[in-house]
Parts: structure tokens; sequence; C-alpha cells
């Protein structure tokens, strides 16, 4: 600690006024000439620091800030936005889904069914159409037959006339003959 | 070689700038400093906050880290009321942090390691204190002297330790700061001076021997760097503190 006791000047600062304190190599925060200037300077210094601060700074800090806390709730309530329209479009589509697949089996099985009945209808004409060629035909060959069979006694008959006529040279009596027919065809 | 480490605090005068009495007030390399801290404030803070990004730079993002730094210390200690002081704690951080900061440089000088300065600041913050406290709540104010739930026999004892520590405020808080930086600075310039006095005495052998105080000098800068902030923080937590008393008194 000695060698600080004779004071500054030793290490060649000259420009280092001691004059004005008076105190010599004293310890220099203590030295209270300097108090004066000191307080000067702070007082200026920190009042403009107070009023850049106050007024410049920190408004312009605050407002970046809240700009950017705006601008951050701004894009989530948009995305908070969107997701709820896409939700409610997902909601539309899956009812607009559900209504069209139930109007579609709607449709599908009325279709069924009138199908159905066409079908029964259609059926049922030509079950009867054919119901009634049917009956018509068998009663064509019941008539036919019937035919067939008269004109079978009339040939039995003529034949039977003929082969009695060419054996016994005698034609004989048609009554007679076709009562033998009818007997023979009888038995 | 001869070491000095106090003549890093001298304060030198530049020039003149009037009169007060028989006072002379000069503009003096402290004054230098404290303007040369405010500008870097200014331009850090007002500079730095010019794009006005919203996602901020380097330079935006320690703006406003300061910012929200100050404004939750503040929210923290004092309330959403102590917010009104905004200004003034934001100025004292960052004026004695920037300027505790810049003092670290090498052949700069050091404003807060006057007890002038910090004594000026924790006055400053002393009677903010007290004229606020007494604005806002009158006699009431009286109460922080007071604590509640103290047995009666002994509250006139509490209530002298409470006003003499209340009055103490502005000395542990001018001292504190004041004497964190001298003794910072003190022992950094010890330090170095070792090297410089090891290579000049002992010559080769001094020169390598240097390197561990010359170790030590680096670790004690990084050391100085943290105390700078640190200090910084503890005065304006402590303004806070007492602000905080100011606007709600009674414990």
């Amino acid at each position: 600690m000695a060698e600080k006791s004779p004071g500054t000047p030793a290490k060649g600062t000259g420009a280092h006024t001691e004059a004005d304190g008076g105190h010599g190599g004293g310890f220099p925060p203590f030295e209270s000439s300097t108090f004066a200037s000191q307080l000067v300077s702070l007082a200026i210094a920190f009042v403009a620091l107070y009023v850049i601060v106050s007024r410049f700074a920190l408004p312009r800090v605050e407002s970046v800030i809240d700009a950017r806390q705006n601008a951050i709730e701004g894009d989530l309530a948009a995305a908070q936005k969107f997701k709820d329209e896409s939700d409610a479009a997902l909601k539309a589509y899956e009812t607009e889904l559900a209504a069209a697949r139930s109007r579609a089996q709607a449709i599908g099985s009325e279709t069924r069914e009138k199908l159905n009945v066409a079908a029964e209808a259609e059926r049922r004409t030509l079950e009867d159409q054919l119901t009634a060629k049917l009956a018509a035909a068998e009663k064509q060959i019941a008539a036919t037959r019937e035919a067939a069979m008269s004109n079978v006694r009339g040939i039995a008959a003529d034949a039977a006339g003929a082969i009695v006529q060419r054996l016994t040279g005698v034609l004989p009596d048609s009554k007679t003959v076709s009562k033998a027919v009818d007997a023979s065809l009888k038995g | 070689m001869k070491i000095d480490p106090i003549h890093q605090f001298n304060i030198e005068p530049l020039f003149t700038i009037g009169h007060i009495g028989n006072q002379t007030i000069a503009f003096t390399n402290s004054s230098l400093y404290m303007f040369l801290s405010v500008a870097v404030i200014s331009l850090l803070m007002i500079g730095g906050m010019a794009g006005r990004q919203l996602v901020p730079g380097r330079l935006q993002s320690i703006a406003e880290i300061s910012y929200e730094f100050v404004a939750s210390t503040i929210r923290s200690t004092a309330g959403a009321e102590g917010m009104k002081f905004f200004p003034l704690i934001f100025s004292l951080f960052m004026f004695i942090c920037i300027s505790n900061l810049i003092g670290i440089i090498p052949y700069t000088f050091t404003v807060s390691s006057h007890i002038i300065v910090t004594a000026a600041l924790a006055l400053l913050v002393f009677f903010t204190v007290l004229i606020y406290g007494l604005y806002k709540n009158g006699f009431k104010f009286f109460k922080i002297f007071v604590p509640s739930g103290v047995p009666i026999y002994i509250l006139p004892l509490v209530m002298f330790i409470e006003i003499l520590s209340f009055f103490l405020r502005p000395v542990s808080h001018s001292v504190r700061l004041f004497a964190n930086m001298l003794a910072g600075h003190i022992a950094l310039k010890v330090f170095a001076g070792f090297v410089a006095m090891l290579g000049v005495s002992l010559g080769a052998v001094g020169w390598i021997g240097g390197v561990l105080p010359l170790a030590l000098t680096v670790a004690l800068t990084a050391l100085e760097l943290l105390v700078a902030f640190l200090q910084a923080y503890v005065f304006a937590i402590l303004t806070c503190i007492y602000l905080n008393d100011a606007i709600h008194p009674g414990h």
C-alpha cells in the first residue's frame, strides 16, 4: 500500500490534475471536490436516460410486444375458426352422406318393390294366357279326336261294307253295317 | 514497475462547464462514461427496436429481454401497481448494468465505483419511496415501522429497529454497489499488475510465472461480468422491494 501514497504523477499522467482537489494522492471515490461535477453529470445523464426510456424506448418495445401478442392471438383465433369451419363442413358432409345413403336405400327398395309387383303381374298375365291357350289347345285336341273318331266309324263302316260286298258280292244294308261297326267299336 | 490499483478511479476533468458557488463543475471522464452508457442504452433500446420485427433479431431480442426481465422483476416483487415505476427501475437497472459492463473493458472508467454516484441513485430511490409512500398512503405509510403481530412490550424496540433500518437503506443500497465495483476492479488491477511485475522483475522466468495471475485475471474478469450484471439486478430488485413498501405499507 505504501507505493500508492506518493500519488499518481509517478505513472506519467500529466493530464491528471490534483490541484483543484488539493487532496494529493487521496482515495478518488472520497475526494469531495469531484462530487459536484459527478452529481451534475449524473443528474443530466440520468434525467436524459429517464426521458429517453419513458418516452421512446419502453413504449416502442411495448408496442412491438403487444403487436406480436396480438398477431399470435389473432392467428390462433383464425386457426380455431378455420378448424371449426372444417369441423362443421365435415359434419355437414357426414349428415349429407348419411341422408344420401338412406335416400339411395329407400329408392332401391322402392324400385325393387315396384319391379317385383310388375314382374308378378306380368307373370300372372302370362300364366293366364298360357292357361287359356292350354285350355284351347286341349279343347281342340278333344274336338279333333272326336272328329277323328267319328271319321273312323264312317271309314270302318265303308270298309266293312266294301269287304262284305267283295266277299259275298252283295252290298249289305248300311244300317246293319253301321250297327255291326258300332258293336265292334264298343267291344 | 509500480502497481497503482487506485489510479483507475481517478476523476479527471476534461473541460469545465461552469461554477456553482466556488465549486468548479467539470465534464470529467466519469461524465463521459455516464453519457456513453446513456447512448449505448438508447442505441440498444431504440436502435434495436427500429426494425419492429415480429420475429426479433439479436439486438431486438436483447432489448425485449431487458424489458421483460425488468418488468417481471417488478411484477413479482411490487405487484402490478409497481409498473408505474417501470421507467425509473428500468433506467436504474440499465444505467448500472451497462455502465458496469463498459467499466470492465480495460482502460475504461466505472461510473458506479464512486460512492457519490451510487449514493445519489440510492437517495433518489429513498426519496421516491418516502414521497410516494406519504403521498399515496398518508400517515398509514408509517405502518411499515409497526409490524403486525408483535407483542406490545417489544414493539418500541422493533419500531426503533425498523426505523433505523429504513433510514439505513440508502447506505446499504449505495455501499453494496459501490464496494462491489470498487473491490472487483482493484482485485482485477492487482492481479493484472502481478503479470507485468513478475515479467519486469524476473525476466523470462517471471513471464512464465505470470501465467498464473493472468489466468486469475481472466477468471476474475468473468466473475466481474457476473457481478456487473448481478449488482445492477440487486440494485433494481431492492428498489422494487422498497417501492413495494410505499405501495403496500403494513406487512
